[in-house]
């Protein structure tokens, strides 16, 4: 019973990590199966709960506006937001998830990281300043800038809830799943911890509080992840060539790791995949918001730069920590893999030796055995803490990101027309940080046996096809309207997710289809369904000649001029 | 409101228009670099899965694709930063002149 259960977990989550799968799923922690209660990865835990909600506590006393709450008064440093951005987006499916893929495939992790990492250079060139000077709180201040607020901010609230709802299904669902694994406790209990905890942080530190939040847990886990391939590379006196050959050389994929493999199948799925990754991080309404934290342009600048450094470093970290759990955890297979079992024993290879099914606790472990392979119980706890922290703070981002899109955009600009104080527009913030918390549990637990592994990817294409072409065009082109920006924000929503659901991730894997019966072909709708988007906003506002387009038009050069210098800019804190 | 004047002014220097067409074309250099950089990779991958398991020297294990694959990732950091360094002393002593005479006159 015990190892049946066990079996179809391992399917899952090696299912999962069947190459081109993953790449459409974006690292999915699969499911996972309950391990024995691990009280020093507990304690370790407790220890980060603790220092974080003194955090809390100290951060409170400071959040007294909403620009405390939404952008902690603009007083963060480059370096500081480049680290809380970096703890934004190093979550715990790209850390187990990638480890995990290189463990099962080598190469190919390789490729999914870069995939990770290559929207960061697109958002300094083009977005980073011009955000940081158009806008005030959301991303919306920036789209809607010279256009007609309610329209505009009504989608851009639509399109930031979106996002931020596929996202957090995700996270919520990979707590629970991990919470298994790491520390051996109940799904549910899971769910409800996250959920309380990221609650107390956003409700009474805001801004400031998440932000420390993600500043440790990427420390943290920057640092955890530093030792680990350290440890590796120091067993193969810090030769990449030694390491890769004892890895070809007990891999049952031999020299294969060291190449691409299936997962990129065919150049349109490849440049889809792509290109939701490299314009989707744009479009991230919680990524977003980290600009407007930072006091000036310039330090905006340099936390993406920051970022950019600490997520590519990272992903090098996470190559290495695969290929080192391929050399090291087969060097004591009984402690970290499962036995294949035949008729009640272990089944015997060929060779006389003991066959192995995957590993203890699914393929996504990988990083997780190999902390103590390389530092014993006391890291591995260390590292598992940490896993599960990461989940916490991109919870806590995603939440804030949600109650500002509704309580800024919504409720005071759409609802009230611009006339809510500050007051009564942060107690709507924090009423809905409420809500979303409720909401986030309910849907981690409702999700708990669903496949959720498109929802990442589905998130990404969302934001580069509905959130990425309307600030793009409303920022950059001159002949922008409202309606051509509504419009094709609309359509890329509506294609993004339509295509999703056409695909094989939802339409087989979800809805449970017969295999080949997938209407759309490609990993990802991005391709067509951002294009869609470009070519709708020029096309309609091409075609609108109403009066209140020629004013929006007449607007772009006083626009334009802000957005270049930064005249007239939000300054860092008293709005 | 006083801002609007100063918005004008900035507008009538040619120091303004300057700053944006240096700045614009820098980043969208930059940016078609990566592009390059990015989907060259990935389009290498989907036609020449081959030549990038090709060992770099007979006898070795480790392949073309692994140090091109790490390169495109430092890539990625260098040129992220290089931008942000340009950005953050030269266009940003233009952009500092061009505020520093609108609100002079």
């Amino acid at each position: 019973m015990i190892s049946q259960s066990m079996r179809n977990a391992l399917l899952l989550a090696t299912g999962v990590l069947a190459a081109g799968a993953v790449f459409a799923a974006g690292a999915d922690l699969g499911n996972t199966t309950k391990q024995a209660t691990n009280w020093v990865a507990i304690a370790m835990f407790a220890i980060f709960v603790a220092v974080t909600l003194g955090i809390t506590k100290w951060a409170a006393a400071r959040t007294k506006s909403a620009a405390d709450f939404y952008t902690a008064g603009g007083g963060i440093t480059g370096f500081q937001n480049g680290l809380a951005i970096a703890g934004d987006y190093m979550s715990a499916a790209s850390f187990l998830g990638i480890s995990g893929l290189v463990f099962a495939n080598g190469f190919d992790g390789l490729i999914f990281s870069i995939g990770w990492l290559v929207g960061w250079p697109v958002i300094t060139f083009l977005m980073a300043e011009r955000l940081r000077n158009l806008g005030k709180f959301t991303f919306a201040d920036v789209a809607a800038y010279r256009f007609s607020q309610v329209p505009m901010r009504s989608f851009a609230a639509t399109g930031s809830l979106v996002v931020v709802a596929f996202y957090m299904i995700a996270q919520m669902v990979g707590a629970g799943q991990l919470i298994k694994v790491l520390f051996g406790l109940e799904y549910t209990f899971a769910v409800v911890i996250v959920g309380v905890l990221m609650m107390c942080y956003v409700l009474f530190g805001g801004m400031t509080a998440t932000t420390w939040v993600q500043i440790i847990k990427a420390i943290m886990l920057l640092t955890g992840a530093t030792f680990m391939a350290l440890a590796v590379l120091f067993q193969f006196g810090f030769n990449p060539e030694a390491l890769f050959a004892k890895a070809v050389e007990v891999h049952s994929k031999h020299q294969a790791i060291m190449a691409p493999g299936a997962l990129i199948k065919d150049p349109v799925s490849a440049i889809s995949v792509g290109m939701a990754l490299m314009f989707g991080t744009a479009g991230l309404p919680h990524i977003l918001m980290r600009f407007f934290t930072v006091p000036s342009a310039k330090e905006a600048r340099k936390s993406v730069g920051w970022a950019t450094t600490w997520i590519g470093y990272f992903y090098i970290l996470t190559f290495i920590i695969g290929f080192g759990a391929i050399v090291m955890l087969t060097q004591d297979p009984a402690a970290y893999y499962v036995p294949k079992m035949v008729d009640g024993v272990q089944a015997v290879g060929a060779d006389g030796k003991p066959v192995w099914d995957g590993l203890r606790g699914g393929g996504n472990m990988a990083a997780i055995h190999l902390a103590n392979a390389v530092g014993g119980n006391v890291f591995l706890g260390f590292i598992s803490a940490v896993a599960f922290a990461t989940i916490l703070a991109v919870v806590a981002g995603l939440t804030l990101s949600g109650a500002s899109a509704v309580s800024h955009d919504l409720y005071a600009t759409v609802f009230k027309h611009g006339n809510a104080d500050s007051t009564s527009e942060l107690r709507v913030s924090k009423i809905t940080t409420v809500c979303l918390g409720i909401v986030a549990v309910f849907l981690g637990i409702a999700f708990e046996k669903e496949n959720v592994a498109y929802m990442v990817m589905l998130a990404f294409a969302i934001a580069c096809s509905a959130n990425f072409p309307v600030l793009f065009m409303s920022v950059l082109w001159k002949d922008c309207t409202t309606k051509g920006a509504v419009a094709g924000g609309v359509v890329g929503l509506v294609a993004s997710v339509g295509l999703t659901v056409l695909s094989a991730s939802v339409w087989e894997a979800v809805l449970k289809n017969p295999k080949g019966s997938a209407w759309f072909p490609y990993s990802s709708p991005a391709l067509f369904s951002m294009t869609a988007a470009f070519l709708v906003i020029y096309l309609v506002s091409k075609m609108d000649n109403s009066e209140q387009a020629k004013r929006e038009r007449a607007l772009y050069p006083a626009q334009k001029v802000r957005s270049e210098t930064g005249v007239g800019a939000a300054t860092a804190s008293g709005h | 409101m006083a801002n609007d004047d100063i918005v004008a002014r900035i507008e009538a220097n040619p120091k303004y228009h300057e700053l944006v067409r240096k700045r614009s074309s820098y980043s969208i250099i930059m940016s078609i670099l990566m592009i390059i950089a990015y989907y060259g990779y990935i389009l290498l991958i989907a036609f020449n899965k081959e030549w990038l398991g090709t060992p770099l020297a007979p006898g070795m294990v480790t392949t073309i694709g692994i140090p091109l694959g790490v390169g495109v990732i430092v890539f990625t950091i260098a040129i992220t930063n290089v931008y942000v360094r340009k950005a953050n002393s030269d266009f940003d002593d233009m952009s500092a002149e061009v505020i520093r005479e609108a609100n002079q006159k």
